[in-house]
């Protein structure tokens, strides 16, 4: 909409202007409680105004933290996460879209409702499954009676055990179906026209050299749309990694950070270091900050789409 | 150079027959157009030649191998499609070597293919360019190239000039057609414009819903249209039709007003009785004054064209089309005689809508 109205420019500035604002000031506040000592933190009325103990904060927080571990192991499983849901969903929608079978359709729905079955919904069942991945072919063994017929033929009790727990692969693995992904995979692929997919044909080219020379080049702003999103997703992974992982090594650094913050206890507990949790904060906003200014050229471009 | 031939090829859609039961022998080394209207089968009948589509009855042979079962690449074919299907993300050398990649064939040996085809086709300079930043004919050189590199036995295009300009369709069917000649391929041509049909087979097929009307070289088609309906969709301005009964004691039609219309005594005497429709080339009508005509028909309008003028009669309820080099003047609402030699009447049938010769032997002569 192109429209010379001064009075009204000023309005939807102010809005906007007022919105930023809105947004930044927790962010800022942050900034502001990582950059005093602890007395000034605790000051009643509160500093707004920034301190001068920002660095030594930020080195404690990443001592006490472990947080340069923790940095590694979350990285690890972020980009496990990104890589794997992207792959997925991209063999997913090249499946859906370009082979002629009578699943087609109700294969597409049934990985569409699961957009409505996150993670939280299904944190037990899938509890289960990481605790043994192999619990849903044991079941099927155990129902159809296959676990009775070669027990009582070879005398061998049927027991399938994968654990996941304390892992990358349980880490990521749950994370790693995306419907969001394969619907956006989906969408791209339709609007490939049939001649492309018919000259590739007539080149000799088959499905995998297809997918390989064709759709990955040509969904390149798609992959990194994809990429920035499920980074950031991954990277603040919290109620997964909280239940799946008791050992320390395997620690993300969302489930960390809420170590840092102080607890009240019954017992009075320690005393609250907020200027440390808010600085470890900081620490820990950087990458996906940093993964989304670098994106966000291709990001906008595979969400928009007009890249053709 | 490969020997094509259709026999009683079919397919349908779920229960819709789109294509009927088509034969047909393309010699090594023809060029052949099939033409029709839009939904005629024409394309879905390339389509199955190159393997796009499956068959769903009869047989395609290419050089005498049976190819219903084989993947497209596997039958020799190239195909230039309307839209060119470029790969946007490669450049002008990638795409035309693309099918040789994929071939296996060692990038110098490539390379230096992808080279030779780009001269011939006037591509050298644009090589390293991505499909998006080249004109309409550019793009249609490049999507002709990738054809040719393959060295194909066989030549397919499926309207491959329908989204050029006028001007540039022209250039490009001269192109074509010199390609054809010098990698000596076969060629199968699909196309609606019935200009290019003419000017570029060897032999045209005509093709109406799903069946052949008429194959024969585009003389033969001009000449002796096997039907009422290849009679009109061939020829521009198109023939004008008109009902009868053959009179064969004043070897004429007799049309219902009483008019007569001169027919040679031999295809008079053969259909004696019969109601036909008579067919008349508005270039083969001559305009002479009121009362000397075979009849008469009142001027309406006329088009300039240049070297002649299309004049527009109305006769009855009918509109008649003549078209004269020689732009005598006339009025509007003035009567004019229209004339024409016996030879150039084309008669057909009006029940069956078949072309009705002096004898039967020229008839099957001419339907092959």
């Amino acid at each position: 909409m192109i429209e010379r109205t001064p009075i009204l420019n000023i309005a939807t500035h102010a809005i906007l202007v007022f919105g930023l604002l809105f947004l930044l000031l927790p962010l800022y506040l942050v900034i502001v409680a990582a950059s005093h000592s602890l007395q000034d933190v605790v000051a009643v009325p509160p500093n707004l105004l920034p301190g001068d103990q920002l660095w030594i904060n930020l080195q404690a927080a990443w001592a006490k933290g472990h947080l340069g571990e923790r940095f590694v192991t979350t990285f690890i499983v972020a980009m496990g996460v990104m890589t794997g849901k992207i792959v997925l969903s991209c063999i997913t929608a090249f499946g859906i879209v370009f082979f002629d079978h009578r699943l087609k359709m109700p294969i597409f729905w049934l990985i569409f409702i699961t957009l409505m079955l996150p993670l939280e919904v299904r944190i037990v069942p899938t509890y289960a499954v990481a605790a043994n991945a192999f619990l849903p072919f044991q079941t099927l063994l155990d129902l159809s009676g296959i676990t009775w017929v070669i027990n009582a033929v070879s005398g061998v009790e049927v027991k399938l055990e994968w654990n996941l727990l304390n892992s990358y692969a349980g880490l990521i693995m749950p994370l790693i179906a995306t419907a969001t992904g394969t619907f956006l995979y989906r969408q791209f692929f339709l609007t490939i026209p049939e001649e492309l997919v018919e000259a590739a044909k007539m080149d000799g080219a088959g499905p995998v050299r297809f997918l390989w020379d064709m759709l990955i080049p040509l969904s390149r702003t798609n992959i990194a749309a994809l990429a920035t999103i499920m980074f950031v997703y991954a990277w603040n992974q919290y109620l997964w990694p909280l239940l799946v992982v008791t050992d320390q090594s395997y620690a993300m650094i969302a489930v960390e950070l809420s170590r840092l913050v102080p607890k009240f206890t019954a017992t009075g507990g320690e005393v609250p270091k907020w200027h440390i949790a808010m600085a470890g904060t900081l620490i820990v906003m950087l990458p996906p900050i940093v993964v989304v200014v670098a994106m966000q050229r291709w990001f906008v471009r595979g969400l928009i789409n007009t890249d053709k | 150079m490969a020997h094509i031939t259709i026999q009683d090829v079919r397919k349908s859609y779920a229960k819709t027959e789109v294509v009927h039961g088509v034969s047909l022998e393309v010699q090594s080394g023809e060029f052949v157009v099939i033409l029709g209207p839009s939904g005629c089968g024409k394309s879905t009948l390339l389509r199955m030649i190159a393997g796009l589509e499956s068959i769903s009855g009869g047989q395609i042979t290419i050089a005498g191998k049976v190819v219903n079962d084989l993947e497209p690449h596997e039958r020799g074919c190239a195909m230039v499609f309307q839209n060119y299907a470029l790969y946007p993300h490669m450049t002008v050398g990638d795409n035309i070597g693309y099918g040789l990649k994929v071939a296996g064939l060692p990038r110098a040996e490539r390379t230096a293919k992808v080279a030779a085809v780009a001269a011939s086709v006037g591509l050298t300079e644009f090589l390293d360019r991505r499909p998006g930043q080249l004109s309409g004919g550019q793009r249609q050189r490049v999507a002709m190239a990738r054809a040719i590199v393959r060295e194909p036995a066989v030549f397919l295009f499926d309207e491959p000039l329908s989204n050029l300009d006028a001007k540039l369709r022209v250039q490009m069917r001269h192109e074509i057609r010199r390609i054809h000649n010098q990698i000596s391929a076969t060629s199968v041509f699909v196309t609606h414009d019935q200009a290019e049909g003419m000017t570029l087979a060897d032999r045209l097929v005509v093709m109406n819903k799903g069946v052949i009307e008429q194959v024969g070289t585009p003389e033969e088609i001009y000449h002796a249209p096997a039907s009422v309906y290849v009679g009109g969709f061939i020829g521009s301005p198109a023939m004008n039709f008109m009902g009868g009964m053959v009179a064969p004691k004043q070897a004429c039609v007799a049309l219902e007003n009483g008019c007569r219309i001169a027919i040679p005594q031999a295809l008079a005497a053969a259909h004696a009785g019969h109601l036909v429709q008579i067919g008349l080339r508005p270039e083969a009508l001559n305009l002479v004054p009121a009362g000397m005509g075979a009849f008469d028909a009142t001027f309406d309008f006329f088009e300039e064209l240049g070297p002649a003028r299309l004049y527009h009669f109305r006769f009855e309820d009918l509109m008649i089309a003549v078209l004269s080099s020689d732009k005598p003047p006339v009025q509007v609402g003035q009567p004019m005689g229209l004339k024409i030699a016996p030879e150039a009447v084309h008669l057909f049938s009006a029940d069956t809508g078949k072309r009705l010769e002096a004898s039967q032997k020229a008839t099957e002569s001419v339907l092959v």
